[in-house]
């Protein structure tokens, strides 16, 4: 029988190690799942990479991992938050800043067996010309660039080759889940979280609401629960916070 | 149709006037997409009978306006993160699907603030070198668009042009942009062409000569009209 409801969120991200690549899901604090990722600080895991639309405004979330040193590389396409780039520019952590539909193209892919894929976004930019600092080091100097993309043109337009993107872990938020790892999200906060599950190659989803298996519709099923491996409850929700814009 | 002087010394449109006289080109049925800052002024001044799709880029189509104060729902916010709501008819869809409408030709327009436009229609709006580098959806609505109208003040707080030869902030996308509209003028380009089209109220040609650094060909000379 398959049941992947988890109760204990610590127990459960003890088995992510230090040095991971994580994919979140999140537009922001809409749709992050701050629970796991508070687990995840609770289990001390370091060197992380974590893969990731925004850092978002504060030091909840995503925010926590970077107060508290775990981050080693951020791949975003919109930090934010000014102390990320207080860390960045002093070379204590990396960032590949990625155009936003390229992200999550990159993340559907990767989960969807597609290695790689031609885009126009970017094209042309330094985004892809090899000459975006990755990372500094402790003394302000560029010790890394991001890699440049191999351009190939398409009907007489430049494009630029992007990688699928597989995360060893995904950590995802749903506002509906059954034990079977079936997942419903709500309104604007699905965003980027189907994409940053299909992704892992080990999913965590934390749910708002836990169905009984067979509540959900066939028809209603946002993320099947073969994308899923193990499920849990949110802790309690936050209230709507307005952030900078992006 | 006049609108106040922005600036007393030159005349011109307001933020609001720009907004108002973009808002005059959407046509029923568009799809658009709004940047921050004068774009998002648009939704108030869409003539009477024009309806139109705001998508944005955190998968919604069928953005609303702002809710009233207690009403903000978490799980809904627009692409800026601030608090949204739906239009009857609305449509949610992640990310990936999100940027698909992007970039397969599904929008109709995109309306972006710019810090430089060239001649040849590249954009510079995403990254000021020295500052805090981040790009969010840009250089996708600008590769994908099948329009990428750029809103802008003519000319940056020093007086320098903003409308440039070659743009020297870091570049969005190369020969995306297909108009222009500024405090002063409105331009469209046409195969890579840059052609000005209207002066605003109470500016003349001469001024938007002055205060663009990219040659351009003057549409108002072509048909005799003055401004």
């Amino acid at each position: 029988m398959i049941d992947k409801f988890r109760a204990d969120a610590v127990a459960a991200l003890a088995r992510v190690p230090s040095g991971a690549t994580v994919a979140v899901g999140g537009f922001g604090s809409s749709g992050r799942p701050d629970t796991l990722l508070d687990a995840l600080c609770v289990c001390d895991r370091r060197e992380l990479h974590v893969i990731v639309n925004n850092v978002g405004s504060d030091f909840t979330g995503i925010g926590r991992l970077l107060a508290e040193g775990r981050i080693r590389r951020l791949t975003a396409s919109f930090p934010v938050l000014p102390d990320f780039y207080d860390e960045y520019f002093a070379g204590r952590v990396e960032l590949e800043l990625i155009p936003q539909g390229t992200l999550a193209e990159r993340l559907r892919a990767g989960g969807a067996g597609i290695p790689a894929f031609y885009t126009p976004s970017g094209a042309g930019t330094m985004l892809a010309d090899g000459s975006f600092p990755l990372g500094y080091d402790a003394g302000g100097a560029v010790s890394a660039r991001m890699a440049e993309r191999e351009h190939r043109d398409f009907g007489g337009r430049e494009h630029v080759l992007e990688y699928g993107i597989v995360a060893d872990f995904a950590l995802v938020k749903a506002n509906q889940g059954d034990r079977k790892g079936n997942l419903r999200f709500r309104l604007s906060a699905r965003n980027f979280n189907p994409l940053a599950a299909m992704s892992g190659r080990h999913t965590f989803a934390e749910v708002e609401h836990l169905t009984g298996t067979g509540e959900l519709e066939p028809d209603d099923i946002h993320l099947p629960g073969v994308f899923v491996d193990e499920v849990l409850l949110a802790s309690a929700r936050r209230a709507v916070t307005a952030e900078r814009s992006s | 149709m006049t609108r106040p002087a922005a600036s007393a010394a030159i005349g011109g449109r307001s933020r609001d006037g720009i907004a108002r006289r973009l808002a005059m080109d959407l046509r029923d049925g568009y799809v658009v997409n709004l940047g921050v800052g004068i774009p998002l002024l648009i939704p108030r001044y869409l003539p009477p009978g024009i309806e139109v799709i705001l998508h944005a880029e955190n998968g919604v189509l069928g953005l609303g306006p702002p809710p009233p104060p207690g009403q903000e729902d978490p799980d809904l916010t627009d692409a800026g993160k601030q608090p949204a709501t739906l239009i009857t008819g609305a449509a949610i869809v992640d990310s990936a699907l999100s940027f698909a409408v992007v970039r397969g030709g599904h929008l109709d327009v995109t309306v972006l603030g710019a810090l430089q436009v060239s001649g040849q229609g590249d954009l510079a709006n995403w990254y000021v070198p020295g500052r805090n580098p981040a790009v969010g959806g840009a250089m996708d609505l600008v590769a994908g668009a099948r329009e990428v109208w750029a809103v802008m003040e003519h000319v940056d707080r020093w007086g320098r042009p903003k409308i440039v030869t070659d743009c020297t902030f870091p570049l969005t996308g190369r020969r995306v942009v297909t108009r222009v509209y500024t405090d002063l003028a409105v331009f469209h380009l046409v195969t890579g062409k840059l052609r000005l089209i209207e002066c605003a109220p109470g500016v003349d040609q001469r001024t938007v000569r002055e205060r663009t650094a990219a040659p351009y060909i003057d549409d108002l000379d072509a048909c005799g009209a003055g401004s």
